[in-house]
């Protein structure tokens, strides 16, 4: 198997505060590979940094067996797309022309597309079943058929890895399986790799094929979601009293929340 | 979808001939209205040749086409400048006096008439100077990685901006004499000072321009995204970002130069013209530059014949337009 993503000691910090200590780990082409971890453990940073956004300080990043520095910005963009958090945008383009610009490393000095690039934008938008909402201004869409747009944008890039930031973070419960549903199917589809931020540990446990916890900057875990997710390192690293059992809708670990305890009752 | 291939092509170029004719047209209403009252039909002849009034040949050469010309220079650089300034700091209230380069050559003109200096090239040249020293003051302030931060530069012109205002009042309020009445016509926008000599190396300075800014029109929309996303898409920020706003600044100080400060259409014309287009810059920077010069020339037409007698400057025009052009189209956008 490829390597989608290789990182060696790599090690990222903001001015004098490192966020990211010396991880080293790889990514397999076509994983479902989602980053859990409490708040400020850096999963956000680490995905950055996958998407050529910040520099690291130290360390190796390779991107299908080359390093990323030696990347123009137009390839990088051809072989990662990031599907960023939701964010709010003051200029009104309609659907399709967002999605559009998922061409743009395509696209010549102009930016002028063709016949090509409309058929590619429209089976994306397709994929995404966001097809009938075409010429509607983006900032009249609903939170859910936004990030849809802005997957269907991704795709336009053609890329090998989509990197998705919190992509369920302000969605209903229906949004959100539907959103990773449609990266499940990408990923066998078309054969992305998708690397995944998620707050939500349930969602990761249903979806992720392979799980790397982060806690303060250091790998706490990685490997399959069983493994990851064991009561004793999830109550380590989150630090409140959780339950862990198999889900009744699959072979995946379900954790439950136990209120009144979050963050005490540990220590004894 | 019911979009053919090169569709965007197909609007830049519907749009810019719509807006041509109309530039064009405006042009000649501004050439054929003056305090000789000659018909359109003498002017047409006398300006394709052939017209027998050799007095009415020289006012239309030597008055009345520069100052048309001017006035659509100034209206095409301030609406562009206000357009890319927009889309560079993602912030829709931008224009290009926000980054304190109206304060620095607003400085640097008094200055000038301070000193005694001709119109020109004298205080055009001081004004120059200021407003290219507050942009190097501005891109040393916030140099480094901070320049792709848009809170840092927006603050440091607001601030700089702030501060040149302290400096002009204090100038203003030291001046007595009849250079008084120059300074306060300079800071209120003046087109009335145009020779086709300087008028023509100005437009020979701006095309340059324009064609840049169109060239980066396309990386303008990804910058909407924000600088991270359009990253991933495949723009070099620090390399777009500078280039913007080096030939921006550059532009809008050449022309700032010849006409005085001019509020209001760096702000309303993109904004009008995006409510009518869409936000595509691809189509919105020829538009700026045709529509926003048709607009300068009504406002400059109307400015000098609105008073019986002489004429107003023409920043009162723009302004007295403009602010409740703008609040109108705030409210409606709001809904």
């Amino acid at each position: 198997m490829k390597k989608a993503v290789e990182i060696k000691s790599l090690s990222f910090s903001y001015i004098d505060n490192e966020v990211l200590k010396n991880l080293s780990f790889s990514i397999s082409e076509g994983e479902f590979f989602i980053i859990i971890g409490p708040n400020g453990s850096g999963k956000t940073t680490l995905m950055k940094t996958i998407a050529g956004i910040l520099k690291p300080k130290q360390g190796k990043l390779r991107i299908f067996d080359r390093p990323l520095k030696d990347y123009t910005r137009k390839d990088l963009a051809k072989t990662v797309a990031l599907v960023p958090q939701m964010a709010g945008l003051d200029f009104p383009f309609t659907v399709t022309e967002l999605v559009l610009m998922g061409r743009s490393p395509h696209l010549s000095m102009l930016g002028f597309e063709q016949e090509k690039d409309l058929e590619i934008a429209d089976k994306a938008m397709t994929l995404t079943g966001v097809d009938h909402l075409a010429h509607r201004k983006i900032d009249q869409l609903s939170g859910g058929e936004c990030q849809r747009v802005f997957i269907a944008r991704a795709i336009c890039q053609e890329p090998k890895i989509i990197l998705l930031d919190e992509p369920t973070a302000s969605l209903d419960l229906a949004h959100q399986v539907k959103v990773m549903d449609l990266m499940e199917k990408l990923k066998k589809e078309i054969g992305f790799t998708v690397i995944v931020v998620l707050h939500d540990v349930n969602l990761a446990a249903m979806y992720g094929s392979h799980l790397l916890l982060l806690n303060a900057g250091i790998i706490a875990s990685l490997g399959k979601p069983k493994d990851v997710l064991t009561r004793q390192l999830l109550e380590k690293t989150y630090n409140c009293k959780l339950l862990v059992d198999e889900s009744p809708a699959g072979k995946f670990p379900r954790i439950t929340l136990v209120p009144g305890l979050g963050g005490r009752g540990l220590g004894d | 979808m019911n979009l053919k291939a090169p569709f965007v092509l197909k609007r830049i170029v519907a749009v810019s001939s719509l807006l041509l004719l109309l530039l064009l047209i405006t042009m000649l209403i501004g050439i054929s209205i003056g305090s000789t009252g000659n018909g359109v039909k003498a002017v047409l002849q006398s300006l394709f040749g052939g017209g027998a009034d050799s007095i009415l040949n020289t006012i239309v050469w030597q008055i009345r086409f520069p100052r048309v010309l001017l006035a659509a220079l100034v209206g095409a650089t301030l609406s562009l400048g206000g357009l890319v300034f927009q889309a560079l700091l993602r912030n829709p209230l931008a224009e290009p006096y926000i980054l304190g380069i109206s304060g620095g050559s607003a400085i640097g003109a008094i200055i000038g008439i301070l000193a005694g200096l001709s119109r020109f090239p004298g205080v055009s040249f001081t004004a120059f100077l200021g407003s290219i020293a507050t942009l190097l003051l501005l891109l040393i302030m916030s140099s480094g990685q901070s320049i792709l931060k848009k809170n840092t530069l927006l603050l440091s012109g607001v601030m700089v901006n702030a501060f040149c205002g302290a400096i002009i009042m204090f100038l203003v309020s030291m001046t007595q004499d009849s250079r008084l009445h120059n300074i306060i016509f300079w800071l209120m926008g003046d087109l009335s000072m145009s020779d086709i000599g300087q008028v023509g190396i100005l437009a020979l300075t701006l095309l340059p321009c324009f064609i840049i800014l169109f060239r980066y029109s396309h990386s303008m929309n990804l910058l909407l995204m924000g600088n991270e996303m359009a990253q991933t898409m495949g723009v070099n920020i620090k390399r777009v970002t500078t280039i913007l706003l080096v030939v921006t600044s550059f532009m809008v100080s050449s022309t700032v130069c010849h006409c005085g400060l001019l509020g209001f259409v760096g702000l309303v014309m993109p904004h009008l013209l995006r409510l009518i287009l869409g936000p595509d810059h691809r189509v919105l920077v020829p538009a700026c530059i045709l529509g926003g010069g048709a607009y300068m020339v009504i406002c400059d037409l109307l400015a000098r014949t609105f008073p019986q007698q002489g004429e107003m400057p023409a920043g009162v025009i723009t302004a007295m337009i403009g602010a409740p052009l703008f609040i109108y189209l705030l409210k409606r956008s709001k809904r």
